[in-house]
């Protein structure tokens, strides 16, 4: 262990310099024009994006052979996107896609990747948001809740995690996506969240950050998937939450977008899964103040589940009205109080302005589509998460995500503002309230 | 077809359409009821299509024979993503007691084109999962080789863990991740592996027992490059719920200090001070002295309490994470309320 150091850069340091080399490139090509061709620079190319998506709708060609298990997802990133953009999808095609998604669900429950495959809890994932962001009764009332809600249980297992499908991996991610499902569409029970915070909480590592399974490391994907789920099953508090938040807004590097793990490279799909994790971390505030004054106090404060009425998740809040068995009168006293004296942050914890500018400069295609990073080539998934990662930039100083922001939030032409989303489950914010009171009702 | 050409691969070359073979002459294909108005519809070639069609009839049939078998190889060769054909090939590997050895090098040749793909991971898990502790010098192996290509790869790592905790091989676990860190300081994946291996190794004392060798190793790791993150990272880590320890060690503070002193990469170091400080510790003048020496312009003269200052500092050499640091100062301790 003598020579640590060497004269020849690493394989991360090469890597990390060509990105840098070549992002910094479109930074001072940016910096050197007139302010007009700046503002065109910044657009965000909203006939492009949307002409790639809908062509993708109608058609995608034989090399998406390899997505022929995950075509939900691809409804989703396709609908979700135009959703963001403001666009709607003309009726054919709206009925077309809840045609098709009816012939992805396996007769027991769940969607599967395609017609005839076995259910999976990612296509599930993708199934049931794209149903939500299409909206109308007809698109929402095709899912069957009471067989999906057999599909999560059998897929549920005794440790807290799930499997993706029968005999399938057992991950984080299945963890979201089956808690964000039940949650949405009101199916979530005590069933379904035993143990899954446990399982969870054993997925946070030294970093801060969540992986995919105990002992992997810190994953942007994943760290998004397990604060989403610990939020929504309403154990949030037992996280370190300073150290994820921490080892989040150090996700954000000089290359203005996010990095999925430490020591590797910017990708504009973490504009959302890091970008959202700060988002919902924003929201914690009171949680988050009080483990760090736990931490200069030196004193441990006993783990106990800890209610949480303070949260701005509508979603969690129903999950406790229905009849919780735990005593939550310990926390109700301090909820105010903390209300009242919590510092509320108004800015958002990672660089807004910077991310947009990452998104809008470098992970935007000439043809539409949205991409990795420059020199990667376009496809809908990324298409779907900067832009979910866009949107989120916007909003991230609204206190009222109805209310549209200010222009200062908006990077380029006003014209680039996108829907807010509900962070909890990306959809956009307005077909979740549709959903949220076809499936839950008034409250 | 075009022969000569050495390019193409054999199977490709020589491929026959089922519906010409005789042993599949029984079996009528099920087309896939994408419906009349298919959104995202794929225009899959007319190969992929009609090995999808046969796999829908045995798989609808349940037919687990040897024939179905080899359809699942053709049908995971055209699309390695599909958990329900890689499902059936389970079953059917079950049910047919093939040698599952054979089994880790078909997988082996899918992952060489696929292997960023949850479903082939998955497989070779279950597989050797199946193959108990025989399987684990080649668990080892492959991921090392996977690794040795792409030292970072998120699913090489997870199998490898997997491997190690279900089939064994720690010995040599530590040694490995310090021949990557060796090529690479920077690859965090090498030092999550060491974190895993001090934590969970029968062969290892655990993290209390490693703390002082991993320490030395970790601050030397600083020392060569400060501007990496997972090394400070790590050095944290190490102290996992023991915080006074933290605190205390004086080999935690110096570090800081050294790196401070040199007025260079100093980011980490300076965070990690925030970070002991608000954990209790007490930097003495010398801290203070080398924080002047930094000679950071636009101050807040304000910011008589260290911490503060260095908050303010981070602001401004952090600036992608200036209201991070903003928020940091706001939460500092004996900001009384």
């Amino acid at each position: 262990m003598d020579e640590m150091t060497s004269s020849s850069p690493t394989v991360s340091q090469r890597d990390q310099w060509m990105v840098e080399s070549q992002v910094f490139q479109i930074y001072q090509l940016f910096a050197t024009i007139p302010p007009n061709a700046q503002s065109l620079m910044l657009e965000l190319q909203r006939d492009k994006h949307i002409e790639f998506l809908t062509k993708g709708l109608r058609h995608l060609g034989p090399n998406f052979s390899v997505l022929d298990a995950n075509r939900p997802w691809l409804c989703y990133w396709i609908i979700h996107s135009i959703a963001l953009l403001g666009e709607s999808i003309d009726d054919e095609l709206q009925d077309n896609t809840v045609e098709f998604l009816n012939r992805c669900k396996d007769p027991n429950g769940g969607f599967a990747g395609g017609p005839g495959q076995m259910p999976h809890l990612a296509t599930t994932y993708a199934a049931v948001n794209t149903l939500i962001t299409l909206g109308g009764d007809k698109s929402l009332a095709s899912i069957n809740r009471d067989k999906l809600y057999g599909f999560l249980r059998r897929m549920k297992q005794p440790n807290g995690g799930f499997r993706m499908h029968v005999e399938g991996e057992i991950d984080v991610r299945a963890c979201y996506t089956a808690i964000s499902v039940a949650s949405v569409l009101n199916i979530l029970d005590e069933e379904l969240t035993q143990n899954v915070g446990d399982y969870i909480l054993s997925c946070q590592t030294y970093e801060g950050g969540i992986a995919g399974e105990p002992g992997s490391e810190a994953h942007g994907g994943y760290t998004f998937c397990g604060l989403a789920a610990m939020i929504l099953i309403g154990e949030v508090n037992r996280l370190d939450l300073p150290r994820l938040v921490e080892w989040t807004v150090f996700r954000q590097g000089k290359e203005c977008g996010f990095q999925g793990r430490t020591n590797k490279l910017v990708d504009g799909c973490y504009s959302f899964w890091q970008g959202g994790a700060v988002a919902l971390l924003q929201r914690l505030y009171s949680i988050i103040n009080k483990q760090m004054a736990e931490v200069s106090n030196i004193s441990s404060i006993p783990e106990e589940k800890v209610c949480l009425h303070g949260t701005s998740s509508d979603a969690a809040s129903h999950l406790w009205h229905e009849g919780m068995s735990e005593s939550c009168s310990a926390d109700f006293k301090n909820i105010g109080y903390n209300f009242i004296n919590d510092w509320r942050a108004k800015d958002p914890l990672f660089h807004s302005i910077a991310l947009q500018q990452y998104i809008l400069l470098c992970a935007q295609e000439q043809d539409g589509g949205l991409r990795d990073k420059p020199g990667k080539r376009r496809d809908h998934y990324h298409t779907c998460y900067c832009l979910s990662g866009l949107s989120l930039c916007q909003y991230s100083w609204s206190k009222h995500p109805d209310s549209p922001p200010l222009p200062k939030a908006v990077l380029g032409p006003y014209s680039n503002l996108l829907e807010p989303i509900h962070p909890l489950y990306n959809v956009v914010l307005e077909r979740y309230r549709e959903a949220h009171e076809f499936f839950v009702g008034g409250s | 077809m075009a022969s000569g050409s050495s390019e193409v691969e054999e199977e490709e070359q020589e491929r026959v359409m089922l519906r010409d073979r005789p042993e599949w002459a029984d079996v009528t294909p099920v087309p896939q009821d994408d419906g009349p108005c298919p959104v995202v519809p794929i225009n899959y070639t007319e190969e992929f299509a009609e090995v999808m069609d046969y796999f829908r009839a045995v798989y609808l049939a349940d037919e687990r024979s040897p024939r179905a078998l080899s359809l699942t190889a053709e049908a995971i060769h055209f699309n390695a993503g599909n958990y329900t054909v890689w499902h059936f090939r389970r079953l059917l590997l079950e049910l047919l007691k093939v040698d599952l050895h054979e089994e880790l090098e078909f997988i082996e040749r899918i992952a060489a084109k696929n292997s960023k793909n949850y479903q082939i991971w998955h497989h070779r898990r279950r597989v050797a999962e199946k193959l108990g502790p025989d399987a684990r010098n080649a668990e080892l192996q492959f991921t090392k080789k996977v690794l040795s290509v792409d030292a970072k790869h998120y699913h090489a790592w997870s199998h490898r863990q997997w491997a190690l905790q279900a089939l064994g091989g720690w010995e040599d676990e530590l040694d490995y991740c310090s021949e990557l860190l060796e090529q690479d300081i920077f690859n965090n994946s090498a030092w999550n592996q060491r974190y895993f291996v001090i934590t969970r190794s029968p062969f290892v004392g655990g993290l209390k027992a490693m703390r002082e060798s991993e320490v030395l190793y970790t601050i030397k790791a600083i020392e060569a490059y400060p501007e990496n993150e997972s090394s400070w990272k790590y050095l944290r880590g190490l102290y996992k719920g023991e915080t006074t320890s933290w605190v205390n060690d004086p080999q935690v503070s110096s570090i800081c200090l050294k790196i401070l002193s040199s007025k260079s990469n100093y980011l980490f170091a300076l965070s990690t001070l925030l970070d002991l400080i608000c954990h209790g510790y007490q930097p003495n003048q010398d801290f203070r002295d080398a924080i002047e020496a930094l000679k950071i312009p636009d101050l807040d003269s304000q910011d008589l309490d260290i911490a503060s200052m260095i908050c303010s500092i981070l602001e401004k050499i952090d600036p992608i994470r200036v209201n991070y640091w903003i928020w940091r100062k706001s939460r500092l301790p004996h900001v009384a309320q």
